[in-house]
């Protein structure tokens, strides 16, 4: 597929999913433009998660299409019938998505270092040397380069997060996933984290795509937030309309319930 | 007749050199026998993971039917069916194979008891499978075999025994001999247990102090 500034970085066309009866997402239609910061709202268990996960290959669609940058992720079309696409080719399209966790999700028979540098170089083939480098750039960035050698058992939550973060911009993604990545976090250390969420934001290019119950960060990082409700998206706009406007009486709701 | 029944120390102690190199080689089976268990364990926990049923049910069946047969009795169908093998080389093989659907269950375990979120970070980098088994999984999963690894080891150890069935002189068959040709079984078998007790004790107080400092 040609290239070009119009393909979004992320589409879904009519997804669905389902757990056994549970129905969570129905059809579902969005697209994220390349660059965009967006933050998906809704109440516990409308499918946020499920929708990162879908991203990420952790579970798969029941129905629909998935575009990366325009090329087919899971399951393409051939003539009318929907077919799955075979790991390998997967594969291709899922190195350029990343991935922080609630849990982080560090690997702990690794120290730091070796976190991040695991992936760039079984996966992209850097040598180790250039590996190293740019994992220390990472790690000066997100405040930890004097924690290069340690475990990462060690480390407080912001810390662990800070390094999982790291690591996944290790892989230099094109569009990075954020799961309520300070929500397992003491509230003291969630500035942290934010904070270094907050730079990248200003200082990259990344497509962003935020989970998140902090209503400030979705402010100040994000240009577009979806509020999800019954599998579907109810209501699209930029934060500072959603937040003091919003439309639709299930998003004045659920504002009300968490601001 | 009474003399013989009376325990003589002199006997005992002319029976320890046989002993001792009976020993050896019980330990030699052993240690033989638990690198093929851990080894092979570790495959068959790997491969019965995989989701073609081709491959997970005859494996399945495998293990089940060396599970359900006696040690013994595979020891002497094996040195039958493979008379051009030293029956050394034999009971070492078949301790292992049968230590190996034991060892499996133990890795299953460890492996089972990596967190979820392991493996979905490894599918977040897009790592190879080679790279999340070798370098993410079995680090971790490991870690946990090793107080059911050093268990199964003093067990194995403890049956060694059964190579007297398939003419291995180890330990135990030592003192047979040594009891057939002086008539002097109790020093010779007492001895033998003693030897068994002194090597599997210290080993199962350092298994269970490997335990503690994992758990
Ligand atoms: N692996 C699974 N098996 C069965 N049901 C699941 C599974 N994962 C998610 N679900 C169900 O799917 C629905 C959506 O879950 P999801 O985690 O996407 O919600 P969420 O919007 O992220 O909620 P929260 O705000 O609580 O994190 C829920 O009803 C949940 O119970
Ligand atoms: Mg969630």
């Amino acid at each position: 597929m040609p290239e070009n500034d119009t393909t979004p970085a992320i589409q879904f066309q009519g997804v669905g999913k389902r757990f056994g009866d549970n129905v969570v997402l129905d059809g579902l239609d969005f697209s994220v433009a390349k660059g965009d910061r967006v933050t998906l709202i809704g109440p516990s268990g409308s499918g946020k998660t499920t929708i990162l996960r879908l991203l990420m290959t952790l579970e798969e669609a029941n129905d629909g299409l998935i575009y990366v940058d325009g090329d087919p992720y899971t399951h393409e079309m051939r003539g009318d019938k929907r077919v799955a696409i075979p790991e390998k080719r997967r594969s291709l399209v899922r190195r350029r998505v990343g991935m922080v966790f609630q849990q982080f999700n560090l690997f702990p028979n690794m120290t730091v270092l070796e976190n991040i540098i695991e992936a760039p170089i079984h996966v992209l083939g850097k040598p180790k040397a250039e590996a190293i480098a740019s994992a220390e750039a990472l790690l000066d960035k997100v405040g930890l380069a004097d924690k290069r050698d340690a475990r990462t058992t060690q480390l407080s939550g912001g810390q662990q997060q800070r390094v999982a973060i790291a690591r996944s911009l290790a892989m230099e993604p094109e569009i990075l996933l954020l799961d309520e990545v300070t929500s397992s976090l003491d509230p003291e250390l969630v500035a942290d984290v934010l904070g270094v969420l907050r730079n990248i934001a200003e200082t990259t290019d990344i497509t962003m795509l935020i989970v998140t119950h902090e209503m400030q960060f979705a402010r100040e990082v994000s240009n577009r937030v979806l509020m999800f409700d019954g599998g579907k998206i109810i209501e699209e706009a930029a934060p500072d309309t959603i937040f003091t406007s919003p439309t639709h009486e299930r998003t004045k709701e659920f504002l009300r319930a968490i601001l | 007749m009474n003399d013989t029944q009376a325990w003589n120390w002199e006997h005992a102690a002319a029976v320890l050199p046989e002993l001792l190199e009976g020993l050896q080689i019980t330990i030699l089976a052993t240690v033989v026998g638990m690198v093929i268990a851990s080894v092979l364990g570790l495959l068959v926990a790997i491969v019965r993971r995989s989701r073609l049923r081709v491959v997970t049910f005859p494996i399945g069946f495998l293990v089940e039917f060396i599970r359900s047969t006696p040690l013994l009795v595979q020891l002497v169908f094996a040195n039958l069916l493979f008379t051009q093998f030293p029956s050394l080389a034999i009971g070492c093989v078949v301790l292992g194979v049968h230590y190996a659907t034991y060892m499996s269950e133990v890795y299953r375990a460890g492996i089972d008891a990596v967190p979820k979120g392991q493996w979905e970070a490894a599918i977040a980098l897009d790592l190879p499978r080679s790279r999340t088994w070798g370098a993410v999984v079995l680090p971790q999963a490991i870690r946990n075999t090793l107080p059911g690894l050093g268990n199964y080891a003093i067990s194995m150890f403890k049956e060694t025994p059964f190579l007297f069935a398939i003419a291995v002189v180890e330990m135990y068959t030592a003192a047979q001999q040594y009891g057939a040709e002086t008539f002097r079984y109790m020093e010779a078998i007492t001895m033998a247990g003693l030897l068994f007790l002194l090597v599997s004790y210290p080993t199962s107080l350092l298994v269970r102090r490997l335990e503690n400092r994992l758990a």
